[in-house]
């Protein structure tokens, strides 16, 4: 073999255990992983409670043949163009939920997508939202999780198509698409902006069904919130930035009254995906509804799809 | 006329009518919504604190909630579940037993609630639950899409 054969064999080695090793569970944590996931206060149970429902936890993980809408029993099925996913017991039961789970666990589960095994959880899980949380905010949540009455029995395993099958590729999916940071807040803007910010864009989730995506699944974000696909054969989200197309004909006090009682100014009554989501923003206080209404007003406004009213 | 010409005359005649047809049930059935609207803006007013409790507003909405969703479930031929901006979703024709069952469920709360109301608190305590079905009837039969 000459000396090109050589090199070339040699790199062709190297790149295939550079690429093994890449979508080896811990290459997220050496390149992004987060030494700062402990907590540096006790955990506070009533602040976690909001949060849940800020969260929409409830929405995926709820058990589906229960009118307890607090049994975490999993199992629902979410249809998405990957496949479907059925979202895990999350109920502090011991041995079918994860009541033996630690605080430290659960944080790197919610901010990092790594499951205590160390596997790499799937986005349908929308940690790439949930990262912006604080530890201490995970662990409030937490502390709330573990008061909640435990529920037996596991989910199904999940049905996905290839190649979306093989979870080893979601490794390199974080790398490529996952920020690990906490949000910060903006000094130079209101407590109530900043706050919104936070139940919009860490802990409500909102662009993961009201912003298109490219290819990989990921959120196209120069065209963050301007309107999703439909999900789950529910209907498109609409754009709710302040264009035309979007929320400009909306009040703050529209949209947070919308978020209470799921009436659109002309009272057409919220319904598909949304309905599921105002019934958690329902349990917010006034003062957080009005945040995320502030929050909307104040992105900027892109053109999406006009829409059916 | 020729017999080809009288075929192309029926088949256009065939293809307007029906096109006229579905358009007309979406739009009754649009229109009859767009009055569940107008119907619930003062009663919302009214549970915000916003406007004075008025009775006879409140008994006339309930009593339109009633005569309008009996026809409305009327207006589904297999013909009218797409075309003319409806926002129906196709499940209606799937299950219609389901949905003409959430249609009964709102005519018989707006009942109950027409009989139980009779004042300021009885209408804080029973209007909810009828304003409930707006929602839950929208997540699971109604699907707005991107046009
Ligand atoms: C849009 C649906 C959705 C929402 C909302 C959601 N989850 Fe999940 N969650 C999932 C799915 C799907 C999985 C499984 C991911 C996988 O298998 O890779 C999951 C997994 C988890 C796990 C890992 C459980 C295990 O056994 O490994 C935890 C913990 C969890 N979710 C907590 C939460 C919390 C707390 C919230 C609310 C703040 C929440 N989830 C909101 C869909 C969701
Ligand atoms: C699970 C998907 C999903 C999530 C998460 C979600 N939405 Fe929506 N949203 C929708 C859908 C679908 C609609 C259309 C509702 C309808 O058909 O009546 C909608 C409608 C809206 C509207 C009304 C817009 C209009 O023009 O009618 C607003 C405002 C809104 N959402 C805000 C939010 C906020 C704020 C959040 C986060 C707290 C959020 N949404 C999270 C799916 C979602
Ligand atoms: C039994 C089911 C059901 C109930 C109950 C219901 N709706 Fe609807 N609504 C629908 C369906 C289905 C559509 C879509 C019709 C279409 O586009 O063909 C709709 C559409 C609408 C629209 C949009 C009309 C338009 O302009 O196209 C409004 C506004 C509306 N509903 C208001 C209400 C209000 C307010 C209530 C409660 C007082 C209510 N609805 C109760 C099924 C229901």
């Amino acid at each position: 073999m000459g000396r090109v054969g050589r090199t070339l064999l040699a790199s062709v080695v190297f790149g295939c255990f550079a690429a093994y090793w890449l979508t080896s569970f811990d290459a997220y944590s050496v390149f992004r992983g987060d030494d700062r996931l402990l907590p540096s206060r006790a955990p506070d149970g009533a602040k976690g409670k909001t949060l849940f429902a800020a969260g929409g936890c409830v929405s995926c993980h709820a058990s589906p043949d229960s009118t307890d809408r607090l049994h975490l029993g999993g199992g629902k099925p979410l249809v998405t163009p990957f496949g479907i996913f059925y979202p895990p017991n999350i109920s502090p039961d011991p041995d079918d939920g994860i009541g033996r789970w630690t605080g430290v666990q659960f944080i790197r589960a919610l901010r990092e997508g790594t499951a205590p095994d160390r596997h790499p959880y799937y986005p349908a899980f929308p940690y790439p939202s949930y990262r912006g949380m604080s530890p201490d905010d995970a662990a409030d949540l937490f502390a709330f999780i573990r008061t909640l009455p435990p529920v037996k029995g596991k989910a199904p395993d999940h049905e996905l198509t290839f190649p979306y099958s093989v979870r080893r590729g979601l490794v390199l999916w974080k790398l490529a698409f996952l920020n690990g940071t906490v949000l910060h807040r903006d000094p130079n803007r209101s407590t109530l902006w900043n706050r919104g910010y936070y139940l919009v864009e860490a802990v409500g989730h909102c662009a993961e069904c009201h912003s298109p995506r490219n290819l990989a699944g990921a959120i196209v974000q120069d065209k963050r919130f301007s309107g999703g696909p439909d999900i789950d054969g529910k209907g498109a989200a609409p754009n709710i930035t302040p264009d035309q197309t979007g929320l400009a004909g909306w009040s703050e006090a529209a949209i947070a009254s919308y978020l209470k009682d799921g009436f659109t100014p002309d009272f057409d009554s919220a319904g598909g995906a949304m309905a599921e989501v105002i019934r958690n923003t329902a349990e917010l206080s006034d003062a957080d509804r009005l945040a995320i209404a502030t929050y909307l007003k104040s992105l900027t406004p892109i053109q999406g799809q006009s829409r059916v009213r | 006329m020729n017999a080809n010409r009288l075929l192309l005359a029926l088949s256009l005649t065939a293809v307007v009518t029906v096109a006229f047809a579905s358009t007309e049930s979406i739009g009754d059935r649009q229109r009859i919504m767009k009055a569940n609207g107008a119907a619930t803006k003062p009663v919302v007013a009214m549970l915000k604190g916003e406007a004075p409790f008025d009775l006879a507003t409140v008994q006339k909405s309930l009593a339109d909630y009633q005569t309008g969703i009996a026809t409305f479930v009327t207006l589904f031929p297999d013909d009218s579940k797409s075309g003319a901006k409806t926002a129906a979703s196709p499940k209606i024709w799937d299950d219609t037993a389901g949905f003409k069952a959430a249609a009964d469920k709102f005519a018989s709360d707006a009942k109950t609630a027409a009989s139980a109301i009779t004042d300021e608190a009885s209408f804080k305590a029973a209007m909810p639950t009828v304003l409930k079905n707006c929602g839950s009837c929208h997540e699971t039969w109604r699907v707005k899409d991107a046009q």
